[in-house]
Protein backbone atom coordinates (compact mmCIF):
# COMPACT_ATOMS: atom_id res chain seq x y z
CA UNK A 1 0.00 0.00 0.00
CA UNK A 2 2.83 2.42 0.85
CA UNK A 3 4.47 1.64 -2.48
CA UNK A 4 1.18 2.19 -4.20
CA UNK A 5 0.77 5.49 -2.42
CA UNK A 6 4.22 6.60 -3.46
CA UNK A 7 3.47 5.84 -7.06
CA UNK A 8 0.42 8.05 -6.78
CA UNK A 9 2.65 11.08 -6.79
CA UNK A 10 4.21 10.02 -10.03
CA UNK A 11 0.96 9.07 -11.64
CA UNK A 12 0.21 11.27 -14.60
CA UNK A 13 -3.48 11.01 -13.92
CA UNK A 14 -3.25 12.83 -10.64
CA UNK A 15 -4.54 16.34 -10.50
CA UNK A 16 -2.59 18.53 -8.14
CA UNK A 17 -4.23 21.87 -7.69
CA UNK A 18 -1.70 23.43 -5.37
CA UNK A 19 1.45 22.12 -6.94
CA UNK A 20 4.21 23.98 -8.71
CA UNK A 21 6.45 26.90 -7.92
CA UNK A 22 5.41 28.78 -11.06
CA UNK A 23 4.08 32.31 -11.05
CA UNK A 24 0.97 32.84 -8.96
CA UNK A 25 -2.03 34.95 -9.80
CA UNK A 26 -4.22 36.77 -7.33
CA UNK A 27 -7.97 36.61 -7.70
CA UNK A 28 -10.79 38.06 -5.70
CA UNK A 29 -13.72 35.71 -5.28
CA UNK A 30 -16.81 37.81 -4.67
CA UNK A 31 -19.75 36.02 -3.13
CA UNK A 32 -23.18 37.22 -4.17
CA UNK A 33 -26.30 36.11 -2.37
CA UNK A 34 -29.97 36.81 -2.79
CA UNK A 35 -30.47 38.85 0.35
CA UNK A 36 -34.17 38.11 0.84
CA UNK A 37 -33.67 34.37 0.37
CA UNK A 38 -30.68 34.21 2.65
CA UNK A 39 -32.39 36.26 5.36
CA UNK A 40 -35.26 33.76 5.28
CA UNK A 41 -32.76 30.93 5.74
CA UNK A 42 -30.86 32.59 8.55
CA UNK A 43 -34.04 33.43 10.43
CA UNK A 44 -35.38 29.89 10.16
CA UNK A 45 -34.33 27.76 13.12
CA UNK A 46 -34.18 24.60 11.01
CA UNK A 47 -32.36 26.04 8.02
CA UNK A 48 -29.97 28.42 9.75
CA UNK A 49 -27.73 25.56 10.93
CA UNK A 50 -27.05 24.05 7.49
CA UNK A 51 -26.55 27.56 6.04
CA UNK A 52 -23.75 28.39 8.46
CA UNK A 53 -22.38 24.82 8.40
CA UNK A 54 -21.90 25.08 4.63
CA UNK A 55 -20.08 28.41 4.88
CA UNK A 56 -17.92 27.33 7.80
CA UNK A 57 -17.00 24.12 6.01
CA UNK A 58 -16.11 25.99 2.82
CA UNK A 59 -13.85 28.39 4.67
CA UNK A 60 -12.55 25.45 6.70
CA UNK A 61 -11.48 23.74 3.49
CA UNK A 62 -10.17 26.89 1.83
CA UNK A 63 -7.97 28.35 4.57
CA UNK A 64 -5.79 25.29 5.38
CA UNK A 65 -4.54 25.25 1.77
CA UNK A 66 -2.67 28.46 2.51
CA UNK A 67 -3.88 30.24 -0.62
CA UNK A 68 -6.02 32.87 1.10
CA UNK A 69 -4.42 36.31 1.43
CA UNK A 70 -7.41 38.04 3.00
CA UNK A 71 -11.15 37.81 3.22
CA UNK A 72 -14.19 39.17 4.99
CA UNK A 73 -17.86 38.55 5.37
CA UNK A 74 -20.05 41.62 5.15
CA UNK A 75 -23.10 42.70 7.09
CA UNK A 76 -26.32 42.72 5.02
CA UNK A 77 -26.74 45.45 2.35
CA UNK A 78 -29.35 47.12 4.55
CA UNK A 79 -26.42 48.17 6.75
CA UNK A 80 -24.72 49.90 3.80
CA UNK A 81 -24.38 53.65 3.28
CA UNK A 82 -23.51 55.07 -0.16
CA UNK A 83 -21.75 58.38 -0.69
CA UNK A 84 -21.47 60.44 -3.87
CA UNK A 85 -20.55 64.00 -4.74
CA UNK A 86 -22.75 65.62 -7.37
CA UNK A 87 -21.54 69.03 -8.50
CA UNK A 88 -19.76 69.46 -5.21
CA UNK A 89 -22.84 68.50 -3.23
CA UNK A 90 -22.66 65.53 -0.95
CA UNK A 91 -25.27 62.88 -1.50
CA UNK A 92 -25.52 60.27 1.20
CA UNK A 93 -27.93 57.37 0.84
CA UNK A 94 -28.92 54.50 3.04
CA UNK A 95 -28.43 51.16 1.39
CA UNK A 96 -26.20 49.77 -1.37
CA UNK A 97 -25.27 51.58 -4.61
CA UNK A 98 -27.51 49.44 -6.78
CA UNK A 99 -30.58 47.70 -5.50
CA UNK A 100 -30.38 44.31 -7.17
CA UNK A 101 -31.62 40.92 -6.08
CA UNK A 102 -28.14 39.57 -5.47
CA UNK A 103 -25.79 41.53 -3.29
CA UNK A 104 -22.15 41.23 -2.32
CA UNK A 105 -22.02 39.22 0.89
CA UNK A 106 -18.28 38.72 1.28
CA UNK A 107 -15.03 38.08 -0.50
CA UNK A 108 -11.67 36.36 -0.32
CA UNK A 109 -8.47 37.13 -2.19
CA UNK A 110 -6.60 33.97 -3.11
CA UNK A 111 -3.24 33.28 -4.73
CA UNK A 112 -3.31 30.38 -7.21
CA UNK A 113 -1.45 29.30 -10.37
CA UNK A 114 -4.21 30.21 -12.81
CA UNK A 115 -7.85 31.06 -13.45
CA UNK A 116 -8.82 27.37 -13.63
CA UNK A 117 -7.75 26.89 -10.02
CA UNK A 118 -9.65 30.01 -8.94
CA UNK A 119 -12.79 28.79 -10.73
CA UNK A 120 -12.52 25.42 -8.99
CA UNK A 121 -12.67 27.17 -5.61
CA UNK A 122 -15.47 29.44 -6.79
CA UNK A 123 -17.58 26.42 -7.76
CA UNK A 124 -17.20 24.88 -4.31
CA UNK A 125 -18.58 27.96 -2.60
CA UNK A 126 -22.11 27.55 -1.20
CA UNK A 127 -23.06 30.84 -2.88
CA UNK A 128 -22.35 29.20 -6.26
CA UNK A 129 -25.30 26.87 -5.62
CA UNK A 130 -27.90 29.52 -4.75
CA UNK A 131 -26.32 32.84 -5.77
CA UNK A 132 -23.21 33.39 -7.79
CA UNK A 133 -19.50 33.91 -7.42
CA UNK A 134 -17.58 36.45 -9.46
CA UNK A 135 -13.89 35.81 -10.00
CA UNK A 136 -11.67 38.78 -10.85
CA UNK A 137 -7.91 39.09 -11.16
CA UNK A 138 -6.35 41.53 -8.71
CA UNK A 139 -4.37 44.30 -10.43
CA UNK A 140 -0.67 43.69 -9.86
CA UNK A 141 0.97 47.01 -9.00
CA UNK A 142 4.34 45.51 -8.08
CA UNK A 143 5.90 45.93 -11.54
CA UNK A 144 4.53 49.34 -12.43
CA UNK A 145 7.64 51.27 -11.41
CA UNK B 1 -47.64 10.08 -24.53
CA UNK B 2 -47.69 12.76 -27.20
CA UNK B 3 -45.00 14.62 -25.34
CA UNK B 4 -42.75 11.60 -25.09
CA UNK B 5 -43.27 10.82 -28.76
CA UNK B 6 -42.40 14.38 -29.60
CA UNK B 7 -39.36 14.14 -27.39
CA UNK B 8 -38.43 10.89 -29.04
CA UNK B 9 -38.73 12.52 -32.44
CA UNK B 10 -36.58 15.45 -31.41
CA UNK B 11 -33.97 13.13 -29.91
CA UNK B 12 -33.87 11.13 -33.15
CA UNK B 13 -33.43 14.29 -35.19
CA UNK B 14 -30.70 15.52 -32.87
CA UNK B 15 -28.90 12.20 -33.10
CA UNK B 16 -29.09 12.18 -36.88
CA UNK B 17 -27.73 15.73 -37.02
CA UNK B 18 -24.96 14.84 -34.62
CA UNK B 19 -23.95 11.78 -36.62
CA UNK B 20 -23.94 13.81 -39.82
CA UNK B 21 -21.92 16.58 -38.28
CA UNK B 22 -19.21 14.26 -36.94
CA UNK B 23 -18.97 12.31 -40.18
CA UNK B 24 -18.83 15.41 -42.35
CA UNK B 25 -16.27 17.16 -40.20
CA UNK B 26 -14.06 14.09 -39.92
CA UNK B 27 -14.19 13.59 -43.67
CA UNK B 28 -13.40 17.22 -44.51
CA UNK B 29 -10.77 17.69 -41.80
CA UNK B 30 -8.98 14.58 -42.99
CA UNK B 31 -8.98 15.67 -46.61
CA UNK B 32 -7.83 19.20 -45.91
CA UNK B 33 -5.76 18.39 -42.83
CA UNK B 34 -7.16 21.51 -41.24
CA UNK B 35 -9.81 21.11 -38.54
CA UNK B 36 -10.51 24.82 -38.05
CA UNK B 37 -10.97 25.49 -41.77
CA UNK B 38 -13.21 22.43 -42.09
CA UNK B 39 -15.34 23.64 -39.16
CA UNK B 40 -15.74 27.10 -40.69
CA UNK B 41 -16.63 25.71 -44.09
CA UNK B 42 -19.13 23.29 -42.60
CA UNK B 43 -20.74 26.06 -40.54
CA UNK B 44 -21.18 28.10 -43.72
CA UNK B 45 -22.59 25.10 -45.54
CA UNK B 46 -25.19 24.62 -42.78
CA UNK B 47 -26.08 28.32 -42.90
CA UNK B 48 -26.43 28.09 -46.66
CA UNK B 49 -28.66 25.05 -46.35
CA UNK B 50 -30.97 26.98 -44.04
CA UNK B 51 -31.28 29.62 -46.76
CA UNK B 52 -31.73 27.34 -49.72
CA UNK B 53 -33.53 24.19 -48.52
CA UNK B 54 -36.76 25.86 -47.37
CA UNK B 55 -37.09 27.49 -50.80
CA UNK B 56 -35.83 24.76 -53.10
CA UNK B 57 -36.59 21.68 -51.06
CA UNK B 58 -34.29 19.36 -49.14
CA UNK B 59 -31.88 17.58 -51.50
CA UNK B 60 -32.09 13.82 -51.94
CA UNK B 61 -28.82 13.34 -50.09
CA UNK B 62 -28.52 16.19 -47.57
CA UNK B 63 -25.17 15.04 -46.19
CA UNK B 64 -23.56 14.92 -49.61
CA UNK B 65 -25.03 18.34 -50.40
CA UNK B 66 -23.51 19.78 -47.22
CA UNK B 67 -20.22 18.08 -47.92
CA UNK B 68 -19.96 19.46 -51.44
CA UNK B 69 -20.97 22.93 -50.26
CA UNK B 70 -18.31 22.85 -47.54
CA UNK B 71 -15.72 21.44 -49.95
CA UNK B 72 -16.49 24.18 -52.45
CA UNK B 73 -16.04 26.71 -49.69
CA UNK B 74 -12.70 25.18 -48.72
CA UNK B 75 -11.49 25.20 -52.33
CA UNK B 76 -12.72 28.72 -52.74
CA UNK B 77 -10.92 29.71 -49.55
CA UNK B 78 -7.70 28.13 -50.81
CA UNK B 79 -8.02 29.95 -54.13
CA UNK B 80 -8.81 33.22 -52.40
CA UNK B 81 -5.71 32.90 -50.30
CA UNK B 82 -3.75 32.74 -53.52
CA UNK B 83 -5.50 35.47 -55.49
CA UNK B 84 -6.82 37.60 -52.64
CA UNK B 85 -10.00 38.02 -54.67
CA UNK B 86 -12.84 36.63 -52.72
CA UNK B 87 -16.03 38.58 -51.93
CA UNK B 88 -19.14 38.05 -54.03
CA UNK B 89 -17.98 35.07 -56.07
CA UNK B 90 -17.65 32.86 -52.97
CA UNK B 91 -21.38 32.64 -52.36
CA UNK B 92 -22.05 31.61 -55.93
CA UNK B 93 -19.73 28.65 -55.93
CA UNK B 94 -20.72 27.58 -52.44
CA UNK B 95 -23.97 25.86 -53.28
CA UNK B 96 -23.59 22.60 -55.19
CA UNK B 97 -25.24 22.39 -58.59
CA UNK B 98 -27.54 19.56 -59.59
CA UNK B 99 -25.03 18.17 -62.04
CA UNK B 100 -22.24 17.83 -59.50
CA UNK B 101 -21.78 14.19 -58.57
CA UNK B 102 -22.55 13.40 -54.97
CA UNK B 103 -19.79 11.32 -53.41
CA UNK B 104 -20.34 8.86 -50.60
CA UNK B 105 -18.93 10.04 -47.31
CA UNK B 106 -16.71 7.46 -45.65
CA UNK B 107 -16.91 7.45 -41.86
CA UNK B 108 -13.59 8.82 -40.60
CA UNK B 109 -14.72 9.63 -37.07
CA UNK B 110 -12.45 6.99 -35.59
CA UNK B 111 -9.46 8.58 -37.30
CA UNK B 112 -10.59 11.96 -36.01
CA UNK B 113 -10.80 10.56 -32.47
CA UNK B 114 -7.25 9.32 -32.73
CA UNK B 115 -6.14 12.77 -33.87
CA UNK B 116 -7.92 14.38 -30.89
CA UNK B 117 -6.20 11.96 -28.51
CA UNK B 118 -2.77 12.34 -30.13
CA UNK B 119 0.15 12.73 -27.68
CA UNK B 120 1.19 15.94 -29.50
CA UNK B 121 -2.06 17.56 -28.36
CA UNK B 122 -2.15 19.09 -24.87
CA UNK B 123 -3.83 16.53 -22.59
CA UNK B 124 -6.25 19.16 -21.27
CA UNK B 125 -7.45 19.90 -24.81
CA UNK B 126 -8.09 16.31 -25.97
CA UNK B 127 -11.55 15.81 -24.50
CA UNK B 128 -12.83 19.28 -25.42
CA UNK B 129 -11.50 18.84 -28.96
CA UNK B 130 -13.27 15.51 -29.31
CA UNK B 131 -16.54 16.96 -28.01
CA UNK B 132 -16.33 19.87 -30.41
CA UNK B 133 -15.25 18.04 -33.56
CA UNK B 134 -17.05 14.70 -33.27
CA UNK B 135 -20.22 15.98 -31.62
CA UNK B 136 -20.27 19.64 -32.66
CA UNK B 137 -20.65 21.01 -29.12
CA UNK B 138 -19.94 24.71 -28.72
CA UNK B 139 -16.85 25.98 -26.90
CA UNK B 140 -19.12 27.76 -24.37
CA UNK B 141 -20.95 24.59 -23.45
CA UNK B 142 -17.70 22.65 -23.12
CA UNK B 143 -16.10 25.44 -21.08
CA UNK B 144 -18.91 25.40 -18.51
CA UNK B 145 -18.76 21.65 -18.13
CA UNK B 146 -15.02 21.78 -17.57
CA UNK B 147 -15.27 24.77 -15.26
CA UNK B 148 -13.01 26.83 -17.47
CA UNK B 149 -13.67 30.34 -18.79
CA UNK B 150 -15.12 30.30 -22.34
CA UNK B 151 -12.22 32.50 -23.43
CA UNK B 152 -9.63 30.07 -22.13
CA UNK B 153 -11.46 27.13 -23.69
CA UNK B 154 -11.66 28.89 -27.06
CA UNK B 155 -7.94 29.54 -27.03
CA UNK B 156 -7.14 26.01 -25.91
CA UNK B 157 -9.18 24.59 -28.79
CA UNK B 158 -7.64 26.96 -31.37
CA UNK B 159 -4.16 26.06 -30.20
CA UNK B 160 -4.92 22.37 -30.52
CA UNK B 161 -6.28 22.80 -34.05
CA UNK B 162 -3.28 24.88 -35.08
CA UNK B 163 -1.07 22.12 -33.75
CA UNK B 164 -2.85 19.45 -35.80
CA UNK B 165 -2.35 21.58 -38.90
CA UNK B 166 1.25 22.62 -38.21
CA UNK B 167 2.56 19.23 -37.11
CA UNK B 168 0.61 17.41 -39.80
CA UNK B 169 -0.82 14.76 -37.48
CA UNK B 170 -2.03 11.93 -39.70
CA UNK B 171 -5.75 11.17 -39.80
CA UNK B 172 -5.39 7.44 -39.53
CA UNK B 173 -5.83 4.50 -37.21
CA UNK B 174 -2.37 3.90 -35.72
CA UNK B 175 -0.46 0.72 -36.49
CA UNK B 176 -0.24 -2.23 -34.10
CA UNK B 177 2.95 -0.97 -32.42
CA UNK B 178 1.34 2.16 -31.00
CA UNK B 179 -2.32 1.26 -31.15
CA UNK B 180 -2.58 0.28 -27.48
CA UNK B 181 -1.21 3.51 -26.11
CA UNK B 182 -3.09 5.70 -28.56
CA UNK B 183 -6.33 3.88 -27.81
CA UNK B 184 -5.79 4.51 -24.11
CA UNK B 185 -5.65 8.26 -24.79
CA UNK B 186 -8.91 8.10 -26.70
CA UNK B 187 -10.62 6.11 -23.94
CA UNK B 188 -9.32 8.45 -21.25
CA UNK B 189 -10.54 11.49 -23.16
CA UNK B 190 -14.04 10.01 -23.38
CA UNK B 191 -14.03 8.99 -19.72
CA UNK B 192 -12.95 12.51 -18.75
CA UNK B 193 -16.06 13.87 -20.45
CA UNK B 194 -18.18 11.45 -18.42
CA UNK B 195 -16.43 12.44 -15.20
CA UNK B 196 -17.18 16.11 -15.80
CA UNK B 197 -20.79 15.26 -16.44
CA UNK B 198 -20.98 13.04 -13.37
CA UNK B 199 -19.54 15.78 -11.17
CA UNK B 200 -22.02 18.34 -12.29
CA UNK B 201 -25.23 16.29 -12.44
CA UNK B 202 -26.14 17.72 -9.06
CA UNK B 203 -26.06 21.22 -10.37
CA UNK B 204 -29.44 22.92 -10.57
CA UNK B 205 -28.00 25.19 -13.22
CA UNK B 206 -29.17 23.99 -16.63
CA UNK B 207 -26.28 25.70 -18.41
CA UNK B 208 -23.96 23.36 -16.55
CA UNK B 209 -25.82 20.26 -17.60
CA UNK B 210 -23.54 17.28 -17.55
CA UNK B 211 -21.78 15.66 -20.46
CA UNK B 212 -22.66 12.10 -19.48
CA UNK B 213 -24.90 11.54 -22.50
CA UNK B 214 -22.27 12.99 -24.80
CA UNK B 215 -19.57 10.74 -23.36
CA UNK B 216 -21.78 7.67 -23.78
CA UNK B 217 -22.46 8.73 -27.34
CA UNK B 218 -18.72 8.97 -28.06
CA UNK B 219 -18.15 5.54 -26.55
CA UNK B 220 -20.94 4.11 -28.69
CA UNK B 221 -19.32 5.56 -31.81
CA UNK B 222 -16.02 4.06 -30.74
CA UNK B 223 -17.54 0.62 -30.07
CA UNK B 224 -19.37 0.74 -33.38
CA UNK B 225 -16.15 1.48 -35.24
CA UNK B 226 -13.89 -0.82 -33.18
CA UNK B 227 -16.14 -3.61 -31.93
CA UNK B 228 -13.15 -5.86 -31.24
CA UNK B 229 -11.60 -3.57 -28.63
CA UNK B 230 -12.35 -4.96 -25.15
CA UNK B 231 -11.49 -1.76 -23.30
CA UNK B 232 -13.80 0.32 -25.49
CA UNK B 233 -16.58 -2.14 -24.61
CA UNK B 234 -15.52 -1.97 -20.96
CA UNK B 235 -15.67 1.82 -20.96
CA UNK B 236 -19.13 1.88 -22.49
CA UNK B 237 -20.31 -0.77 -20.00
CA UNK B 238 -18.87 1.23 -17.09
CA UNK B 239 -20.62 4.43 -18.12
CA UNK B 240 -23.93 2.65 -18.75
CA UNK B 241 -23.79 1.00 -15.31
CA UNK B 242 -23.29 4.41 -13.69
CA UNK B 243 -25.89 6.07 -15.88
CA UNK B 244 -28.48 3.38 -15.15
CA UNK B 245 -28.55 4.55 -11.52
CA UNK B 246 -28.77 8.27 -12.21
CA UNK B 247 -32.49 8.55 -11.41
CA UNK B 248 -31.96 6.83 -8.06
CA UNK B 249 -29.00 8.99 -7.03
CA UNK B 250 -31.24 11.97 -6.60
CA UNK B 251 -34.73 11.83 -5.13
CA UNK B 252 -36.61 15.14 -4.73
CA UNK B 253 -33.31 16.92 -5.07
CA UNK B 254 -31.77 14.90 -2.25
CA UNK B 255 -28.59 12.92 -2.70
CA UNK B 256 -28.98 9.16 -2.11
CA UNK B 257 -25.83 7.01 -1.72
CA UNK B 258 -25.66 3.68 -3.53
CA UNK B 259 -26.39 1.54 -0.46
CA UNK B 260 -29.67 3.39 0.17
CA UNK B 261 -30.86 3.69 -3.43
CA UNK B 262 -34.26 2.39 -4.46
CA UNK B 263 -33.35 -0.24 -7.07
CA UNK B 264 -36.79 0.19 -8.63
CA UNK B 265 -35.50 3.52 -9.93
CA UNK B 266 -32.59 1.92 -11.73
CA UNK B 267 -32.79 1.69 -15.50
CA UNK B 268 -32.89 -2.08 -15.96
CA UNK B 269 -32.49 -2.33 -19.74
CA UNK B 270 -29.49 -0.04 -19.54
CA UNK B 271 -27.87 -2.11 -16.79
CA UNK B 272 -28.53 -5.29 -18.83
CA UNK B 273 -26.92 -3.73 -21.88
CA UNK B 274 -23.89 -2.89 -19.74
CA UNK B 275 -23.77 -6.47 -18.46
CA UNK B 276 -23.87 -7.84 -22.03
CA UNK B 277 -21.13 -5.48 -23.17
CA UNK B 278 -18.95 -6.49 -20.25
CA UNK B 279 -19.45 -10.18 -21.05
CA UNK B 280 -18.52 -9.60 -24.70
CA UNK B 281 -15.43 -7.69 -23.57
CA UNK B 282 -14.42 -10.53 -21.27
CA UNK B 283 -14.62 -12.98 -24.16
CA UNK B 284 -11.98 -10.98 -26.04
CA UNK B 285 -9.36 -11.76 -23.39
CA UNK B 286 -7.78 -8.31 -23.28
CA UNK B 287 -8.03 -7.27 -19.64
CA UNK B 288 -7.82 -3.59 -18.68
CA UNK B 289 -8.78 -0.93 -16.17
CA UNK B 290 -12.11 0.03 -17.72
CA UNK B 291 -13.28 -3.57 -17.71
CA UNK B 292 -12.20 -3.80 -14.06
CA UNK B 293 -14.16 -0.69 -13.17
CA UNK B 294 -17.18 -2.00 -15.06
CA UNK B 295 -16.82 -5.34 -13.26
CA UNK B 296 -16.90 -3.55 -9.89
CA UNK B 297 -20.10 -1.82 -10.93
CA UNK B 298 -21.55 -5.12 -12.09
CA UNK B 299 -20.84 -6.80 -8.75
CA UNK B 300 -22.24 -3.84 -6.80
CA UNK B 301 -25.44 -4.01 -8.83
CA UNK B 302 -25.74 -7.75 -8.27
CA UNK B 303 -25.20 -7.53 -4.53
CA UNK B 304 -27.94 -4.91 -4.28
CA UNK B 305 -30.32 -7.05 -6.33
CA UNK B 306 -29.65 -10.43 -4.80
CA UNK B 307 -28.75 -9.28 -1.31
CA UNK B 308 -25.68 -11.53 -1.47
CA UNK B 309 -22.56 -10.47 0.42
CA UNK B 310 -20.13 -9.66 -2.37
CA UNK B 311 -17.80 -7.35 -0.44
CA UNK B 312 -14.81 -9.63 -0.91
CA UNK B 313 -14.97 -9.77 -4.73
CA UNK B 314 -15.47 -6.00 -4.77
CA UNK B 315 -12.34 -5.58 -2.64
CA UNK B 316 -10.34 -7.93 -4.88
CA UNK B 317 -11.37 -6.04 -7.99
CA UNK B 318 -10.53 -2.70 -6.36
CA UNK B 319 -7.07 -4.05 -5.51
CA UNK B 320 -6.47 -5.05 -9.12
CA UNK B 321 -7.74 -1.72 -10.35
CA UNK B 322 -5.51 0.27 -7.99
CA UNK B 323 -2.54 -1.77 -9.15
CA UNK B 324 -3.46 -1.21 -12.77
CA UNK B 325 -4.19 2.50 -12.44
CA UNK B 326 -3.05 3.99 -9.10
CA UNK B 327 -5.02 7.22 -9.34
CA UNK B 328 -6.15 9.02 -6.22
CA UNK B 329 -9.75 8.07 -7.02
CA UNK B 330 -8.95 4.38 -7.34
CA UNK B 331 -6.88 4.34 -4.14
CA UNK B 332 -9.65 6.00 -2.16
CA UNK B 333 -12.03 3.45 -3.69
CA UNK B 334 -9.76 0.63 -2.55
CA UNK B 335 -9.64 2.01 1.00
CA UNK B 336 -13.44 2.10 1.03
CA UNK B 337 -13.61 -1.53 -0.11
CA UNK B 338 -11.00 -2.51 2.47
CA UNK B 339 -13.09 -0.89 5.21
CA UNK B 340 -16.10 -2.92 4.07
CA UNK B 341 -14.17 -6.19 4.34
CA UNK B 342 -11.67 -5.59 7.15
CA UNK B 343 -13.40 -2.90 9.16
CA UNK B 344 -13.17 0.89 9.39
CA UNK B 345 -9.87 0.91 11.30
CA UNK B 346 -7.96 -0.96 8.57
CA UNK B 347 -9.62 1.09 5.87
CA UNK B 348 -8.72 4.29 7.66
CA UNK B 349 -5.10 3.22 8.05
CA UNK B 350 -4.91 2.55 4.32
CA UNK B 351 -6.59 5.85 3.54
CA UNK B 352 -4.36 8.02 5.69
CA UNK B 353 -1.24 6.59 4.03
CA UNK B 354 -2.08 8.56 0.90
CA UNK B 355 0.17 11.60 0.45
CA UNK B 356 -1.28 14.80 1.86
CA UNK B 357 -0.37 16.82 -1.21
CA UNK B 358 -2.97 14.95 -3.26
CA UNK B 359 -5.61 14.43 -0.58
CA UNK B 360 -5.75 18.00 0.73
CA UNK B 361 -8.45 19.14 -1.68
CA UNK B 362 -9.76 15.77 -2.88
CA UNK B 363 -13.34 15.65 -1.68
CA UNK B 364 -13.97 11.86 -1.78
CA UNK B 365 -10.95 11.34 0.50
CA UNK B 366 -12.47 13.54 3.21
CA UNK B 367 -15.95 12.10 2.75
CA UNK B 368 -14.65 8.55 3.27
CA UNK B 369 -12.43 9.61 6.15
CA UNK B 370 -15.37 11.28 7.87
CA UNK B 371 -17.55 8.22 7.39
CA UNK B 372 -14.93 5.79 8.73
CA UNK B 373 -14.07 8.00 11.71
CA UNK B 374 -17.76 8.28 12.52
CA UNK B 375 -18.14 4.50 12.38
CA UNK B 376 -15.22 4.11 14.79
CA UNK B 377 -16.64 6.79 17.04
CA UNK B 378 -13.42 7.32 18.96
CA UNK B 379 -12.28 10.75 17.81
CA UNK B 380 -15.03 13.33 17.67
CA UNK B 381 -12.70 16.20 16.86
CA UNK B 382 -11.10 14.44 13.88
CA UNK B 383 -14.52 13.30 12.66
CA UNK B 384 -15.80 16.85 12.71
CA UNK B 385 -12.74 18.17 10.88
CA UNK B 386 -13.07 15.53 8.17
CA UNK B 387 -16.78 16.28 7.71
CA UNK B 388 -16.08 19.98 7.42
CA UNK B 389 -13.47 19.40 4.74
CA UNK B 390 -15.78 17.06 2.82
CA UNK B 391 -18.63 19.56 3.01
CA UNK B 392 -16.42 22.51 2.11
CA UNK B 393 -14.90 20.80 -0.91
CA UNK B 394 -18.06 19.65 -2.65
CA UNK B 395 -19.59 21.60 -5.49
CA UNK B 396 -22.82 19.70 -5.26
CA UNK B 397 -25.55 21.31 -3.16
CA UNK B 398 -27.32 17.97 -2.61
CA UNK B 399 -24.14 16.24 -1.44
CA UNK B 400 -23.42 19.24 0.81
CA UNK B 401 -26.85 18.95 2.43
CA UNK B 402 -26.46 15.17 2.79
CA UNK B 403 -23.09 15.47 4.51
CA UNK B 404 -24.27 18.26 6.81
CA UNK B 405 -27.09 15.94 7.86
CA UNK B 406 -24.67 13.06 8.45
CA UNK B 407 -22.21 15.19 10.39
CA UNK B 408 -24.82 16.13 12.94
CA UNK B 409 -25.69 12.50 13.72
CA UNK B 410 -23.92 12.20 17.04
CA UNK B 411 -24.54 8.49 17.61
CA UNK B 412 -21.59 7.53 15.36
Amino acid sequence: MAALAASVLQSRMIRLSNQGQGPKMRYMLMFYENEAEVAAQRDNAERAGPYWDAWNAYMGALYPTGIVLRGDALLPPSAATSVRLEGGNRLVQDGPVAVTKEQLAGYVVIEVPDLDAALAWAARCPAATYGHVEVRPVLDLSNQG
Amino acid sequence: MDGSLQQHGRRAAENAARTSYGRLLAYLARQWRDVAAAEDALAEAFARALDIWPAQGVPANPDAWLMVAARNRLRDGARARKTREQTASSLLVLAPTETEDMPTIADKRLELMFVCGHPAIDAAARTPLMLQTVLGLTAERIASSFLVSPDTMGRRLSRAKARIKDTGIAFEVPGEDELGERMENVLEAIYAAYGQGWDSTGSDDQTRKGLTEEAIWLARVLVELRPEDAEALGLLALMLFCESRSAARRVDGRYVPLAEQDTALWDLPMAREAEDLLRTAGGLKQPGRFQLEAAIQSVLVQSRWTGADLRLPVWTLHGLLAQNAPTIGNLVGLAAATAEVHGPETGLRELTQLPEAVTMDYQPYWALKAQLLQQLGTDRQATETAFRRAIGLTEDGAVRAYLIGKSTQRDG
